[in-house]
């Protein structure tokens, strides 16, 4: 796919992020746009769903739940939420929370208690091997989520089991919701974990849609590992107020600010 | 239990593909056979239990019933979240397998006992648990309930049991009765109900005549069963092999208030901490006046009273 309809699909994400947390005043702002790249290269190039459910669909787990928005703008942008359902964002008897949950189409694990999701992938990625399908399983995790323990055990089962069907993206924006990583629980050196743990790692920038679709294929090559993609990402990516800014976990916007943000992802 | 457990889940397996069996590196002479005969169905996981129900949940999704394999604190209280937002919030057939009732696991201590798994798991909306009293009760369960749509949690005894009188009977939502005495009814769940029968029996050598309702569906509660065998009983007993919070005590404690039964309950289980000495499974039971001996003089005591 070209591109610049890939990068226009993040310019789509970013802009419902930012509408939909403004009418419902909801935070985890700065966490949705730090991804916002990952999940619409996965989404407009990568992920090969003809339909939410459709078995042989690869699976997607948002295992960062608090990304949902993201991930809510990008099935609404493939047509499998209607714009009337992503506008109830936020508000009450809605299937739209501040975490995924499992009855909204597109969404394979509800997630939201971090650490989780990768172990729901890993069982994901098995089943697909032992039912000899060709489906992929790509699971999106925080960095301050390899804080958790079990994501360690998720990672030893599916390096023993060579489950290089999954692919596993870090959104390594260096931050958390008290502190940046390095202060909080240092991760450092992060891709020598992984190493360590027998993963495929790469290195890379998380805002480069091109890099992030490439860097997939390339993986296709390994099939003894499962593949750790550190992304390389910014938090609050493409709004200057919010970028690196530990406020913008959970801070809500003005309207001032609301259309600052709207102008800056603009350009 | 433990083979009668395995033997049913060989016959089921080899019925249905999509069973199978993941342990968390327990079960030493029990799994093997399921190894050799299902080696593409069988797993050990490793000792990750939060990962052991992950995973579960992710095999489910994609149309596998696995049974998830340890002793019971393990595969229960230390993935209780997991089992929450995993299989029961994806409302997904995995199958939750805890091996020791009570303090089966006697000179192994705390860490390996099984007092408040019930009371934890029956918090849970959609989720079945089933305790079997005896090996064919156990047998006929698994059997019985291995193709429902959602999560099931079988608390399955370390020991051979055999409870004649039971007959091997088991029924979703419903229990099971032994005897038709009016003088007393004991509400029992699990292998402790040989304890409630050898307890019967010597009652009954003193002229008093009780009912047991062993209630191996813990949820679905069987209401009804229940309710039934309370009607004109002056005094009910519950007996179970877990703390006295949470389990069929407050089980029973819940359908009496909830109907405005006239009856009085007294819970028979284990009512402190247990961590002062170590023993045999049924010298910690007749120390905590669980034996059937000790429980027929307790119950005689307390109908004396009344």
């Amino acid at each position: 796919m070209e591109i610049n309809i890939i990068q226009n699909f993040s310019y789509n994400i970013r802009r419902i992020i930012l509408e939909r947390s403004y009418q419902a005043h909801v935070g985890h702002i700065g966490s949705a746009l730090s991804v916002a790249d990952i999940i619409a290269s996965l989404y407009a190039d990568v992920l090969n769903i003809d339909s939410p459910d459709d078995p042989s669909r690869d699976r997607f787990v948002l295992s960062k739940g608090h990304a949902a928005l993201a991930l809510y703008a990008a099935l609404c942008l493939k047509g499998w939420i209607s714009r009337e359902i992503l506008e109830t964002y936020g508000q009450d008897n809605t299937l739209l929370g501040v975490h995924p949950e499992r009855d909204l189409p597109g969404v394979d694990f509800g997630t939201g208690s971090l650490g989780m999701g990768m172990s729901y992938a890993t069982g994901a990625a098995l089943a697909a091997q032992l039912q000899k399908s060709e489906r992929r399983v790509f699971v999106l995790v925080s960095d301050a989520e390899c804080n958790e323990g079990i994501v360690w055990e998720a990672a030893m089962f599916a390096s023993h089991h060579k489950l290089s069907n999954m692919y596993m993206i870090i959104d390594l924006n260096s931050q958390q919701a008290l502190g940046y990583t390095k202060d909080v629980l240092d991760l450092t050196p992060l891709d020598q974990k992984w190493q360590a743990f027998g993963w495929d790692v790469h290195k890379i920038d998380g805002h480069n849609c091109g890099e992030i679709i490439s860097v997939i294929k390339d993986c296709r090559n390994n099939k003894k590992q499962p593949h750790a993609i550190i992304a390389n990402t910014k938090f609050g990516k493409g709004v200057s107020y919010m970028e690196n800014q530990i406020k913008w976990h959970y801070w809500p916007m003005s309207a001032v600010e609301f259309h600052q943000a709207m102008q800056e992802i603009e350009q | 239990m433990r083979n009668a457990f395995i033997q049913s889940l060989l016959k089921i397996a080899s019925q249905d593909g999509r069973v199978m069996l993941i342990t968390g590196d327990l079960g030493y002479l029990v799994v093997e056979e399921f190894m050799e005969k299902f080696p593409d169905r069988f797993l050990n996981a490793g000792v990750a239990e939060q990962n052991l129900l992950g995973l579960a949940t992710g095999l489910a999704e994609a149309g596998f019933i696995p049974f998830v394999y340890s002793i019971t604190p393990f595969i229960t209280l230390r993935p209780f979240e997991f089992i929450r937002n995993g299989p029961v919030y994806h409302n997904l057939p995995v199958r939750i397998v805890g091996i020791g009732q009570g303090v089966e696991y006697g000179m192994n201590g705390l860490s390996h006992y099984a007092l408040e798994d019930i009371g934890v798991l029956r918090t849970q909306p959609g989720l079945t648990i089933i305790a079997p009293a005896d090996d064919a009760q156990a047998k006929n369960a698994i059997e019985q309930t291995y193709h429902h749509p959602g999560p099931i949690y079988f608390r399955l005894s370390k020991e051979k049991t055999t409870i004649p009188e039971l007959l091997g009977n088991f029924t979703l939502g419903e229990a099971q009765q032994i005897g038709n005495g009016r003088d007393f009814v004991i509400v029992s769940t699990g292998a402790i109900t040989t304890e409630a029968v050898k307890a019967a029996q010597t009652l009954s050598d003193w002229g008093i005549n009780g009912t047991i309702l062993v209630v191996a569906s813990l949820a679905p509660a069987p209401e009804k069963n229940i309710v039934n065998v309370l009607a004109g009983v002056n005094h009910v007993f519950t007996l179970e092999a877990h703390y006295i919070t949470g389990g069929v005590g407050s089980l029973v404690a819940e359908i009496i208030a909830e109907n405005g039964l006239p009856v009085r309950l007294t819970r028979f289980g284990f009512t402190h901490l247990l961590n002062k000495t170590v023993g045999s499974a049924a010298s910690i039971c007749a120390e905590n006046g669980l034996s059937g001996d000790k429980l027929a003089a307790r119950i005689q005591k307390v109908l004396q009273n009344a």
